[in-house]
């Protein structure tokens, strides 16, 4: 009954009204602003509120169509089918273009809600103006959204069965990625929206800086979560034991990922010191920017990754013009605006702010590598219809060393004060840390016997060797009485916890990666009953069997794990083969301990009718593969330990209102 | 020109790059309406070429060694198939090329690969090739042109590159190369 009133056409309404309401979200408060009306700024919260339930709505007859198999509906037809399992009918909404463009429309206007609900306290003109840029991002990506790529339309008749949804997102790890890299992506039309409003109201300041870092680093907790589980999901769903490819998506995921970063910790210094305030508002611009060029890039078909959505040139052009008034509109008030903001507090090259400048240095060279190796053969197959592909040579080459030179400078660059820092006092931990990691380096080296990746085990505990000599330091280790330390200990800033933990959250990952660097392989073709070894272990291929899912027929290997004779685990590698798409998908078995992964793939198998079929098996030994996921999740922790830590103070704030004296 | 145009115009640097940018992606997007570009071909430059000078390092002693001068001075087609014992869809490939070598001269290059490595899949799958060499940096893959693993180039009389196929070998493209052959 309530699914017969929550229909396509009503989804169809409602995204139009959202569409209208977005556009009054942007133009009216803005109107506003300008005729000094409070009645019309007073609009933009409940537009966004309206524009917000809308959409909501839309998005709710969106998943009722797919769950009630409407094959009426055009998206749900060419997406569904009947015999898809529940979890999916609804995740597959957002595993198409048309679907995910709504969603992403969706995560914008919640994120116009939830900046409209945090920021009373913040200045009225500047809160009023960030909703209805919000509202303007928002209104551009509902027109596409309307124009050329309707979830809602309907076909006419309608057939009994839908064409199915690509197996290979037949995944839990790949119902939950989008979502939460689309709201990394989002995330970051705040910072954006932060700074047009800025640039408008010719005035960045320090509390400018301060409401802004909890929207960065909200963004960056979600792209980062998004990076890590995409990255996860590719480890195990694809079978080809990496877990970084370098392919066009997850560099255009990367990129923004990097410039967000570096954004992340030049807002402190706005906050703190007042200082790099246009390089801030840059930043905000330009990371935003980068993120909706990667969709654009995937989505039109310029570039060629795995990750092919149906492109279509009609609808890159199309994301092409709202990009240009997008950031193309940002970036002339910022040439024309920027000038004019006053010029900021000094420092010593030696400080924290020296440092900060150094970090964004080096993640916008990091991106601009990423960026320049992506659309390179692109761009060099426009110009002289010459093809190469660029691919890991390029990046191991021209990514690692400046990544490493990052990293090398993350360990100590926290311990440096504001505005200026002696460097004598430095020299003595900093002397002692490098022996330690010079000892690290030539051990490593005599158990890996390659020097790059000892060089990076010696920069991973160097790393974290930094983040705890700061710490014994910061408690009077070994100085005072032990009940001293505890006290200073719980008298600790969480923002200072935070910077370390998501630092050594980069050295796990490091870690995991030199490990991975490590990984040991076999592909063979064996009967039922081979015991093959590899690293140590028996793994025994004891038989095969098959069996018959929702909507595939699988083919399932049972191998037996043996370590020293005893046996540790069972692993069931299979191959999924969905008929209605006529494709076979491999499911990995991965067993873990933590320390290390052994992963094993089920490939061809020969000669089934024969007495002794046979079958290829890929079998792989992962060391410290799980840190690098591990890593990911704990860099997220000290994000999520900074938001804490800021909501707090600005409690605190709150309650005593007195100065901006915080401690560090 | 006051410090102030100045600014501006440095500080609409970015926008002009962007502006460059959003100008390139158009005429990427208008030529892809076209069908002019295509960043999803896999095009071979020597293609009805001759082949690019070559010397492969030896296998071991059952494997006969060649090079470019050897394959030019031949008067029957050759099939040259790059291939590697890492590489599943090779082992797929395995048996049509069998069959195949009863009608054409099969010539290997195992790329990136290692002796004894070759030697244990050749003993496994069984060896349809009359001459192997193994192209260990992977150099002679670039000169030819190949883009993966496995990748087949019909060689005909004097050293041209008559057919290319990119992917493993299935049997309509058999058909299409033994139509070539004869």
């Amino acid at each position: 009954m309530i699914s017969n009133f929550l229909s396509p056409e009503l989804g169809h309404f409602t995204l139009a009204l959202a569409c209208c309401l977005a556009g009054a979200q942007f133009i009216l408060p803005l109107l506003g602003n300008q005729k000094n009306d409070f009645h019309l700024m007073n609009l933009a919260a409940p537009l966004a509120w309206g524009h917000f339930f809308s959409l909501m709505i839309a998005f709710v007859c969106l998943i009722i169509a797919a769950l009630n198999d409407d094959f009426s509906v055009q998206n749900i037809l060419q997406n569904s089918a009947t015999d898809k399992p529940l979890l999916y009918k609804i995740t597959g909404i957002w595993g198409n273009h048309e679907g995910s463009i709504l969603l992403w429309s969706f995560i914008l206007s919640f994120f116009g809600i939830l900046f409209s609900s945090f920021s009373h306290r913040l200045s009225f003109s500047l809160r009023t103006k960030i909703i209805a840029i919000l509202g303007g991002c928002a209104t551009g990506f509902e027109i596409f959204c309307l124009i050329t790529s309707n979830p809602f339309l309907r076909i006419w008749p309608a057939p009994m069965e839908g064409q199915g949804m690509n197996p290979l997102l037949q995944d839990p790890g790949l119902a939950f990625h989008p979502p939460i890299l689309y709201t990394g992506y989002v995330g970051f039309s705040v910072p954006f929206a932060f700074a047009v409003a800025g640039l408008m109201e010719k005035n960045i300041d320090s509390a400018w800086g301060c409401w802004l870092r909890p929207w960065v680093i909200l963004a960056w907790i979600f792209l980062t979560a998004g990076i890590t589980i995409g990255s996860w999901w590719s480890y195990y769903v694809l079978g080809w034991g990496g877990y970084w490819f370098w392919d066009p998506v997850e560099n255009a995921a990367l990129i923004p990922w990097l410039t967000g970063t570096a954004l992340l910790h030049s807002t402190l210094i706005v906050e703190k010191r007042e200082a790099l305030k246009t390089w801030t508002v840059f930043l905000s611009i330009i990371t935003f920017s980068l993120a909706l060029c990667g969709t654009f890039l995937v989505r039109s078909g310029i570039l060629n990754s795995v990750h092919a959505f149906a492109s279509d040139p009609t609808r890159g052009i199309f994301i092409l013009v709202l990009l240009i008034i997008i950031c193309g509109g940002a970036l002339v008030l910022f040439a024309w605006q920027a000038p004019l903001l006053p010029f900021t507090a000094l420092f010593a090259p030696f400080s924290r702010e020296g440092s900060i400048i150094l970090n964004n240095i080096l993640f916008c060279s990091l991106a601009t590598i990423i960026f320049v190796g992506t659309l390179y053969p692109s761009v060099l197959q426009m110009i002289n219809g010459q093809t190469i592909s660029v691919g890991k040579p390029f990046f191991d080459k021209t990514f690692v060393p400046p990544a490493l030179i990052t990293i090398f400078f993350m360990a100590f660059a926290p311990w440096l004060a504001f505005k200026k820092t002696s460097l004598k006092k430095l020299i003595q931990p900093l002397s002692f840390m490098g022996i330690i990691t010079l000892v690290i380096i030539i051990i490593s080296f005599i158990y890996l016997h390659r020097f790059l990746p000892a060089l990076a085990t010696g920069l991973a505990f160097w790393v974290i060797m930094g983040a705890l000599t700061d710490f014994s330091s910061k408690l009077s280790l070994f100085k005072t009485s032990f009940k001293n330390n505890f006290h200073r200990m719980k008298n600790l800033s969480l923002s200072f916890y935070a910077t370390y933990i998501a630092h050594i959250g980069v050295a796990v990952i490091l870690l995991g990666i030199i490990g991975m660097a490590y990984s040991q392989q076999k592909i063979v073709e064996v009967p039922i009953g081979t015991t093959l070894h590899l690293a140590g272990y028996e793994w025994t291929l004891e038989a095969v069997q098959n069996h018959k899912g929702p909507n595939y027929l699988a083919t399932e290997a049972i191998l037996k794990i043996n370590y020293h004779h005893k046996t540790i685990c069972w692993m069931f590698p299979a191959r999924h083969f969905f008929p209605r798409q006529q494709q076979v998908i491999t499911n990995v078995a991965i067993h873990t301990n933590l320390i290390a992964d052994l992963y094993a793939v089920l490939g061809d198998s020969k000669n089934i009718n024969d007495t002794s079929p046979t079958y290829i098996l890929k079998l792989h030994y992962n060391p410290l593969a799980p840190w690098i996921w591990i890593g990911g999740f704990i860099m997220i922790l000290g994000g999520f330990l900074t938001l804490i830590d800021l909501y707090n103070h600005k409690i605190i704030k709150q309650n005593s209102k007195q100065n901006m004296e915080q401690p560090l | 020109m006051n410090s102030l145009t100045r600014r501006r115009l440095l500080w609409g640097l970015p926008l002009g790059i962007t502006v460059l940018a959003g100008g390139g992606f158009a005429k990427m997007l208008s030529s892809l309406r076209k069908g002019k570009f295509d960043p999803h071909k896999i095009d071979l430059p020597n293609l009805n070429k001759t082949i690019p000078n070559f010397t492969l390092e030896a296998v071991s002693s059952p494997y006969k060694n060649f090079n470019s001068s050897i394959l030019k001075q031949q008067t029957k087609p050759v099939l040259i198939n790059f291939f590697a014992s890492w590489c599943l869809p090779c082992i797929s490939e395995m048996p049509i090329l069998k069959q195949l070598a009863s009608q054409l001269s099969i010539w290997g290059i195992a790329y990136k690969d290692k002796i004894n490595m070759i030697d244990l899949f050749l003993k496994h799958h069984g060896n349809p090739y009359q001459f192997l060499g193994q192209d260990n940096q992977g150099n002679i893959g670039i000169d030819w042109g190949i883009s993966g693993i496995p990748e087949n180039f019909l060689i005909i009389p004097g050293g041209i590159i008559r057919w290319h196929y990119a992917k493993p070998l299935d049997y309509t493209a058999i058909s299409s190369l033994l139509s070539l052959v004869r």
